[in-house]
């Protein structure tokens, strides 16, 4: 794998991992955008060196493995569909509350409750 | 007769694509749900007699042969959680097209309901890892959607954690997969079992942990369950019971099968039975501190897995075998459990255990249905969850893993004391006020039917055994099974 590709699929995983621990929901979108992109840079890396189009013809003797190429494009795919409906439950998340940060779950509510010294 | 194998996607998925064209008419896109499902456990029940008479069944998709094309496998494994997952597709289909507002509280419903099972289908017949993922990712998706459409503000926050964190485990999934590729440069699972051999023996554990981990999120195992009791409960009924029976199952049979097939070890896990241990231990404490029918039960999940988990630890025949019972008991136990929560709060209004009371004097059908399944939970002879204990413990005996096996049956107890205060909270006491509210009889028809699958899985335990010994020996038998589906 060339270490360009590697040292930028571990740049995108950095920069993901940094917005999905914030506490605005837009930044957590984009961070899962940067990880999936990151994870599918790594896929096509994992093909090995690159040569010429996999197409069988006279006087090549490298070829790229078409085979990541493919399962890239299924992921690119997916990752598209997954963060459109996250986007639209961002949205609805916003619609509701009027805030795009996301709220401390019921088990946290309850335990800073009790902290408070309230039932 | 292979054709049978590709069957248990192809059918739920032409079901949803008629589902959508009828979107208008409710009563068509039930009819044909309801028979896509029946015709899918039809095919899963054929499929368990054949695979277990003849063998294993290969089918090369699109006729391109394996490692290159995408291979299906059905063995006597897949084919056996296929029956039940298809038997609990039915049930709870049935049940959410009697419950009022079951099936129409979602759009499509039902198409989305038919596109779930065909990806539980794939992920447990496909023979290629990256099949996996993208079976993994319909069910997921069918999820999203099922579990956010119609959320309220109440809803939303919990079932974004519900997104975020399958989102992430798809992009390890996938960052799992690149790796594997790099390394010994194939997707499918059979050419993987021969070539994984080759690869350094750090290189093979590092990936070996880093699959665990991916299906150790989707599994909800200790220290990654945190998203489950947060997002199972704040679903329609049906939808938590299916995802409950299932999600976490499929989860752990990608484990069984990646593990065995890929990473095979020499003797019993450590990490692995520590992290089974805990995941027990911690599950069944959460379950006892909460006082929602849907948070107990959603606690209990976690806490079952580990017992699963157990099982593979052992990386014996009779500890995966045993598994495998208790996977199988788990599916349908499960289920029942949500459904009957849903009932009561049904006719409640409320699965707070403090404001439920009585259920058992207004409805006594309601406690014949919960206490078998709850009893059953707990590991109690005759019940189905005896038979996967009994097992467990035995395989645990047999590896030498005394002191998992005693926190196992620590954890036991502690089920069932949870199990006895949903029961002393919502069905002994004095009936609540307030009119009776009577739940459909379609709805307790499909919790009864799915209550007597469990009764029929204790009674029949030997047979089930004996064919969860068969399933564990073919799954031992890596080169049997890469000689099915490579070819000699």
């Amino acid at each position: 794998m060339s270490l360009v590709v590697a040292l930028c699929a571990g740049a995108l995983f950095a920069a993901g991992t940094y917005l999905l621990l914030q506490r605005l929901l837009t930044r957590i979108v984009i961070g899962l955008g940067l990880i999936a992109h990151g994870a599918n840079l790594l896929l096509l890396g994992s093909g090995g060196r690159p040569g010429a189009a996999p197409i069988i013809a006279e006087g090549t003797a490298a070829y790229s493995d078409p085979l990541p190429q493919a399962l890239v494009l299924t992921a690119i795919v997916i990752t598209f569909g997954v963060t459109a409906l996250l986007l639209a439950l961002a949205w609805r998340s916003w619609a509701l509350t009027r805030s795009d940060a996301v709220e401390d779950d019921l088990e946290d509510r309850r335990i800073a409750r009790l902290g408070r010294g309230e039932k | 007769m292979t054709i049978i194998a590709t069957l248990p996607v192809v059918v739920p998925l032409g079901g949803a694509a008629l589902c959508l064209l009828a979107r208008r008419r409710l009563r068509l896109q039930r009819l044909v749900s309801l028979a896509a499902a029946a015709a899918s456990l039809v095919v899963a029940l054929v499929l368990v007699v054949v695979v277990d008479r003849d063998g294993p069944v290969a089918v090369a998709l699109g006729g391109w042969p394996p490692p290159l094309g995408i291979a299906l496998v059905a063995d006597r494994l897949a084919a056996l959680v296929l029956a039940v997952a298809a038997t609990v597709l039915f049930g709870v289909l049935g049940y959410a097209v009697g419950q009022r507002r079951g099936d129409t509280a979602v759009p499509h419903f039902h198409a989305v309901y038919q596109v779930l099972a065909a990806g539980v289908s794939l992920a447990l017949l496909t023979g290629d890892l990256f099949t996996l993922f993208v079976a993994f990712e319909v069910m997921l998706i069918a999820s999203y959607v099922l579990i956010t459409s119609r959320a309220g503000s109440a809803q939303v926050r919990a079932t974004l954690t519900y997104v975020v964190v399958g989102l992430t485990a798809s992009a390890l999934f996938l960052v799992a997969v690149a790796l594997i590729y790099a390394a010994a440069g194939t997707v499918n699972l059979a050419d993987l079992a021969g070539r994984m051999r080759e690869v350094p023996d750090a290189t093979r554990r590092g990936l070996g942990w880093l699959l665990f981990m991916v299906f150790g999120i989707k599994a909800a195992i200790f220290p990654l369950f945190f998203w489950l009791p947060d997002s199972y409960p704040t679903a329609p009924t049906p939808v938590t019971a299916i995802f409950a029976g299932l999600f976490t199952k499929v989860g752990v049979y990608a484990m069984i099968r990646t593990q065995v097939l890929l990473f095979p070890g020499d003797g019993p896990s450590t990490v692995m039975l520590v992290v089974a241990g805990i995941t027990m231990v911690v599950g069944v404490l959460g379950a006892i501190a909460q006082s929602d029918i849907r948070r107990i039960l959603s606690f209990h999940i976690v806490s079952q897995i580990g017992y699963m988990v157990m099982g593979l630890g052992f990386f014996t025949a009779a500890g995966i075998a045993a598994a495998v019972v208790f996977l199988v008991h788990q599916i349908v136990v499960k289920t029942v459990l949500f459904l009957v929560g849903g009932l009561v709060e049904e006719v409640s209004g409320t699965g707070a255990l403090g404001k439920v009371s009585g259920v058992l004097h207004r409805y006594p059908v309601m406690a014949l249905l919960y206490l078998p399944a709850a009893l059953s939970l707990a590991g109690l002879p005759p019940f189905s969850g005896f038979v996967g204990k009994l097992a467990l413990v035995q395989a645990g005996f047999a590896a030498g893993q005394g002191p998992v096996v005693a926190v196992s049956l620590a954890a036991s107890v502690l089920t069932l004391f949870s199990m006895a205060k949903i029961w002393a909270g919502a069905f002994w006491g004095a009936p609540c006020p307030g009119p009776a509210r009577r739940p459909a009889v379609t709805t307790l028809g499909a919790t009864a039917a799915l209550v007597v699958v469990s009764l029929v899985i204790a009674v029949a335990a030997q047979p089930l055994v004996n064919l969860a010994s068969r399933a564990a020996a073919d799954l031992l038998a890596v080169d049997a099974y890469r000689l099915t589906v490579l070819g000699g």
